[in-house]
């Protein structure tokens, strides 16, 4: 399968590959994915906890080169943005930048999913609900 | 110079060898008859040029050319042999044994036979690839009619002890068909000595062109006969109907006999490239050969790298090398190789292999360069890796409760 330069570009030059410290109350993580399947992300957000801005954002992802495409695009994304805004991010978004063809659609949808899941790390550390969303068929 | 792309994918097909081409070429354009024409010349050409082909098949086997039957190909000749047995010995049962790491022109055959009522054993294979003797004679029945395991992996190479399997096969009355694929031009194979009854195997494996094969059906102790699955003239002994393919025939004959002659300085040359490769990438942290090392083709090797997916992996050289992953992304179905994983792989290292298929133009300048790009590749990715950092860490992966998806 042929890749498009987008995700070319974002495997030979990941943004923001790294760990963040998980256990520091500023810092969401989200970990998605199974190594069965052959893809497993985890994805760190650095949250201002005054403003409620996204400063910093890291990945690291097990999986092929979409998946890390995905992830590194995300990571880009977030930098940047508020909580609240980030929860926004749609996976079709990541589709449409990275020009992913339909067997790779869920290379975005997980990372999505991360993006989601380090939002409720970071909410449940900081005392706030957790939020709900809906299930979605991978 | 170094040329660019490299191609270490000779288990999916080889390039034909030039001096294939050559003979092949006349039958295009001026010997270009039909070997069924009984009553003018160029029906004679062809013919004889069959003929010819047909004995430089026969002896890299070490079969009587009579007992060749060419065919499109290694898929049609799994077909042909398997569901021609189970129907020309249908008086005589319907249970079919294989195994599970069969390719799957085999697999989905015996798959439909079930759904006509035959009844398959698909055995399991040890870790090493290796089927299990004793459960082959344990899976024996009075109804057993076939035994069809094949001669070599084509995703990680190993040899299958066939001797041993032709004679259990033969104690039991039963019929043993191999699918040679990927054995027959590399390692000495001999019908007599391997005591198989039906093999299928195929040219472009051999430096030979696309689109032909043979079927070896034996014609005495036993004398086997199959059922054709085409209908027509009846050519090749009534058991494959359909105008010869004699470039093709001309051109597998060809490769056959190179592949005889040149077979022991090749394996030489080749076996010492593919083990640098592999002691080098072994080399690295977390790498695992799949197959017994000792009972395997010489140009093969199946690595697992842990905690890298095998398709991201290939991305970062696969402008350079090609070569195949065991890995799930590669195909549409997501699913891990089943070879891999019928030799009790987690998916986690099934998802992780590359196989190394190197050939007859295979130089050592290209193995230095795939192990520094397969190397580089792998230690990069590993930096981007969680489980390579939770490996490092000491968490247990295992442990963890994934979200399955």
């Amino acid at each position: 399968m042929a890749y498009s330069d987008k995700v070319i570009d974002h495997y030979s030059n990941p943004k923001n590959v790294g760990t963040l410290d998980k256990a520091s109350k500023s810092v969401g993580t989200g970990l998605v994915g199974a190594p069965e399947c052959g893809d497993v992300m985890r994805l760190q957000i650095q949250v201002d906890e005054a403003t409620g801005i996204i400063t910093d954002a890291k990945f690291k992802t097990f999986g092929c080169g979409s998946a890390i495409a995905s992830s590194s695009l995300a990571t880009e994304w977030l930098k940047g943005k508020s909580v609240d805004e980030a929860v926004k991010i749609d996976n079709m978004d990541l589709v449409e930048e990275l020009n992913l063809p339909p067997v790779k659609i869920h290379c975005s949808v997980l990372a999505e999913d991360a993006i989601k899941s380090a939002i409720n790390d970071y909410r449940k550390k900081n005392g706030l609900d957790e939020l709900v969303f809906e299930e979605r068929i991978h | 110079m170094l040329k660019l792309p490299i191609y270490l994918d000779h288990n999916a097909t080889t390039p034909m060898d030039p001096r294939v081409l050559e003979a092949m070429i006349p039958y295009f354009t001026e010997n270009f008859g039909n070997a069924a024409s009984r009553n003018h010349s160029f029906g004679w050409h062809a013919e004889e040029a069959v003929d010819y082909a047909r004995e430089q098949v026969a002896k890299l086997i070490g079969a009587d050319p009579k007992e060749i039957i060419f065919t499109s190909g290694a898929t049609e000749g799994d077909n042909l042999a398997i569901k021609g047995v189970y129907e020309m010995y249908a008086s005589k049962g319907n249970h079919i044994i294989t195994c599970t790491t069969e390719h799957k022109a085999v697999l989905d055959t015996c798959k439909h036979l079930e759904k006509l009522g035959a009844e398959v054993t698909y055995l399991e294979v040890q870790p090493d690839g290796l089927v299990d003797l004793k459960a082959l004679e344990a899976a024996m029945r009075p109804t057993t009619i076939l035994v069809a395991i094949m001669y070599a992996n084509n995703e990680i190479g190993v040899v299958q002890p066939v001797k041993e399997i032709g004679e259990i096969a033969k104690k039991h009355g039963a019929l043993f068909f191999t699918d040679g694929v990927q054995a027959v031009g590399k390692i000495p194979v001999d019908v007599i000595a391997d005591g198989i009854d039906i093999m299928a195997f195929t040219a472009h494996k051999m430096y030979g062109p696309k689109g032909v094969g043979a079927l070896y059906v034996r014609r005495k102790n036993p004398r086997v006969k199959v059922t054709a699955q085409m209908d027509g003239g009846g050519h090749e002994r009534g058991m494959r109907s359909g105008t010869l393919n004699v470039p093709g025939i001309v051109g597998f004959g060809k490769a056959a006999e190179i592949a005889r002659t040149d077979m022991a300085a090749d394996t030489e040359r080749i076996s010492k490239l593919r083990d640098k490769l592999e002691n080098a990438l072994k080399q690295i942290d977390e790498s695992y050969v799949n197959g017994n090392p000792a009972h395997r083709l010489p140009h093969v090797s199946n690595i697992s790298f842990k905690y890298v997916e095998g398709e991201g992996l290939m991305m970062g050289f696969n402008k350079d090398i090609a070569l195949s992953s065991g890995s799930a992304c590669t195909s549409a179905s997501l699913e891990p190789s089943y070879v891999l994983k019928a030799l009790g792989l987690g998916d986690d290292l099934a998802h992780s292999s590359l196989r190394f298929g190197l050939g007859r133009y295979t130089t050592e300048e290209q193995i230095d360069f795939t192990i520094k790009a397969v190397t580089d590749t792998v230690l990069k990715l590993r930096e981007m890796s969680p489980l390579w950092e939770m490996f490092k860490e000491g968490v247990d992966i295992d442990a963890i409760q994934w979200a399955h998806h």
